[in-house]
């Protein structure tokens, strides 16, 4: 494609970037719907924001869910800034760090371990483990918190399929999730930002709900490293660090499991970590967000826009006090 | 050509144009990409100037806190002609770092920006080191030197001691987690200030040894600020 650039006063160049970016878009859903319906097609044009080193391979067998983009309603972030912006401090606390120091990191072989109160405990090789289950893409809304956003076209299995194959018993009322730790890849982890490695957890209705789900791509394409891969967590109603990166690890267990951000700082992180635009971080404002790309803040939505999937799960809880 | 006519002449207007260099790069960075997320200011372009604007404020307060242990250790005096022009430096970037806060982080939303000042704790330090700056930067001519006199005008910029803590602070709170950066700024911050300490020290030693009744002339040479 040309793309000539005329006087800044005359065309923005950032827009004729995303209008690249959109038409690129267009093309890769259409590819990812035929796909989807079992004939795969050669791979789509580079991109301008292709990750150094890693080349982006699409996932073949990607169904639509319910979750599409006209049903959000709402525009997707582009590919560039999705995985040139990223919270992954395992990489370094700035934000262009995981695109620039996950590219070495090695995703394959994978192994899963699986553990505390399952039927079917194991250590599983995650290509062997995920074989059985269909890949659907999740267009989700995602709410840093920071206080800034994204649309993200995910792709993933639900949570709860998983759970239902592992076959949880009756004392399993939490998961906690726990990402690799190996400062030797993640040279983040050679600094105490967070007491390594990365724990997250779910209440057991949490982890059912529809809405959750383990996500293995973006984009119709594996998970770009600093995304997460091979293997994370995405619950849209929740901040976005409650997304656990590249796990190893899920346990099932009767107690609340302790997580990173709320060891590190309980005052302003909870377990639960709702969005929640009328619980104040102690530091900021969560009344409102920035759209990547926007240049006005929005209101942030209570539980991001998925009140009606999530709300009857804290029904008589106080948010405020149980953030 | 003269040492003075060098400093006036060439090094002044070398060290003013280099100060305006990021400055310069920002806004052209911000004009071109039209704040869109795709340009060189990444994803948050906004997020980043505002930083970026704080990140310069930091440096050139440290940077002129820097000149009197400098010229101090390496004897070389011509440096004080510059400490004003940084320090001046260090104010114009902090005026465009709130200035890039209230009309672009929050845009103009005046709710919002009190809120901030008034809950957000490392917003509260953050402005009132900018308040601390501006009597410091108002009273930088040789006019009010003169009116305020050798020692008041001494002793009002003595806040800037005061302003580095802080800005290191703001910083440091602004940050999630236990992160690198802030804790280099506030150990340099912590040099500077610990060499005046030091530098005290020594000279309140040497004058009780000397046991030099005439104490009023050590007062008057207050030059270690």
């Amino acid at each position: 494609m040309l793309v000539k650039f005329s006087k800044a006063s005359e065309v923005k160049p950032s827009e004729i970037t995303s209008k690249a970016f959109y038409l690129d878009r267009r093309c890769f859903l259409m590819t990812a719907a035929v796909a989807g319906a079992g004939a795969a097609f050669g791979t789509i044009a580079p991109p301008v924001f292709a990750a150094q080193g890693n080349p982006r391979v699409k996932l073949s067998g990607v169904q639509k869910s319910k979750w599409t983009q006209e049903a959000l309603g709402e525009e997707l972030t582009d590919y560039g800034p999705i995985t040139k912006y990223n919270n992954f401090y395992e990489f370094g606390t700035g934000k262009t760090d995981p695109s620039e120091y996950s590219q070495d990191f090695k995703t394959k072989p994978w192994s899963l371990t699986i553990d505390g109160a399952v039927e079917k405990p194991g250590v599983y090789d995650l290509e062997d483990f995920l074989k059985p289950h269909q890949l659907e893409e999740r267009v989700y809304r995602m709410r840093c918190v920071e206080a800034w956003s994204m649309v993200i076209p995910w792709v993933g299995i639900p949570l709860s399929d998983i759970i239902k194959r592992v076959g949880i018993k009756s004392d399993a009322k939490y998961v906690a999730f726990e990402t690799l730790l190996d400062p030797e890849q993640m040279r983040g982890q050679k600094r105490p930002v967070l007491k390594w490695p990365y724990k997250e957890g779910l209440r057991i209705d949490e982890a059912m709900n529809p809405l959750t789900i383990m996500a293995v791509g973006l984009y119709g394409e594996v998970m770009p490293n600093q995304n997460g891969a091979p293997f994370r967590l995405v619950v849209p109603w929740k901040y976005g660090f409650k997304g656990i990166k590249s796990i190893v690890r899920m346990t099932f267990q009767a107690t609340e499991p302790p997580t990173a951000w709320n060891v590190a700082s309980p005052r302003e992180y909870g377990f639960y970590s709702n969005v929640n635009p009328t619980k104040n971080h102690p530091r900021w404002s969560q009344a409102k967000e920035r759209r990547i790309g926007d240049f006005l803040k929005r209101p942030t939505l209570m539980f991001n826009g998925y009140k009606e999937e999530v709300s009857q799960m804290y029904a008589g809880m106080d948010l405020r006090k149980l953030y | 050509m003269t040492r003075e006519t060098a400093i006036h002449w060439v090094a002044k207007p070398l060290v003013f144009a280099s100060a305006l260099i990021p400055l310069a790069w920002v806004a052209w960075a911000a004009v071109s990409s039209g704040l869109g997320p795709t340009g060189p200011l990444g994803a948050n372009p906004i997020e980043y100037i505002n930083r970026f604007l704080g990140d310069w404020t930091i440096r050139f307060l440290l940077l002129a806190l820097a000149v009197t242990p400098v010229r101090g250790i390496t004897g070389w005096t011509p440096l004080i002609r510059f400490r004003r022009m940084i320090g001046l430096f260090a104010f114009f970037y902090a005026c465009m770092h709130v200035s890039s806060y209230i009309g672009l982080d929050q845009f103009f939303d005046w709710t919002e920006i009190w809120k901030d000042i008034d809950k957000r704790n490392y917003i509260t330090v953050g402005m009132a080191t900018f308040v601390l700056l501006a009597p410091l930067a108002a009273t930088s001519t040789k006019g009010m030197i003169k009116r305020l006199g050798g020692k008041r005008w001494t002793r009002l910029h003595k806040l800037i001691y005061v302003a580095g803590i802080m800005a290191c602070l703001h910083f440091y709170m602004m940050r999630k987690g236990v992160q690198l950066e802030p804790i280099i700024y506030a150990s340099i911050c912590a040099v500077l200030l610990g060499y005046r300490v030091a530098a005290h020290l020594k000279k309140k030693a040497r004058a009780g040894k000397a046991e030099n009744p005439d104490r009023a002339g050590a007062g008057a040479g207050a030059g270690h600020r």
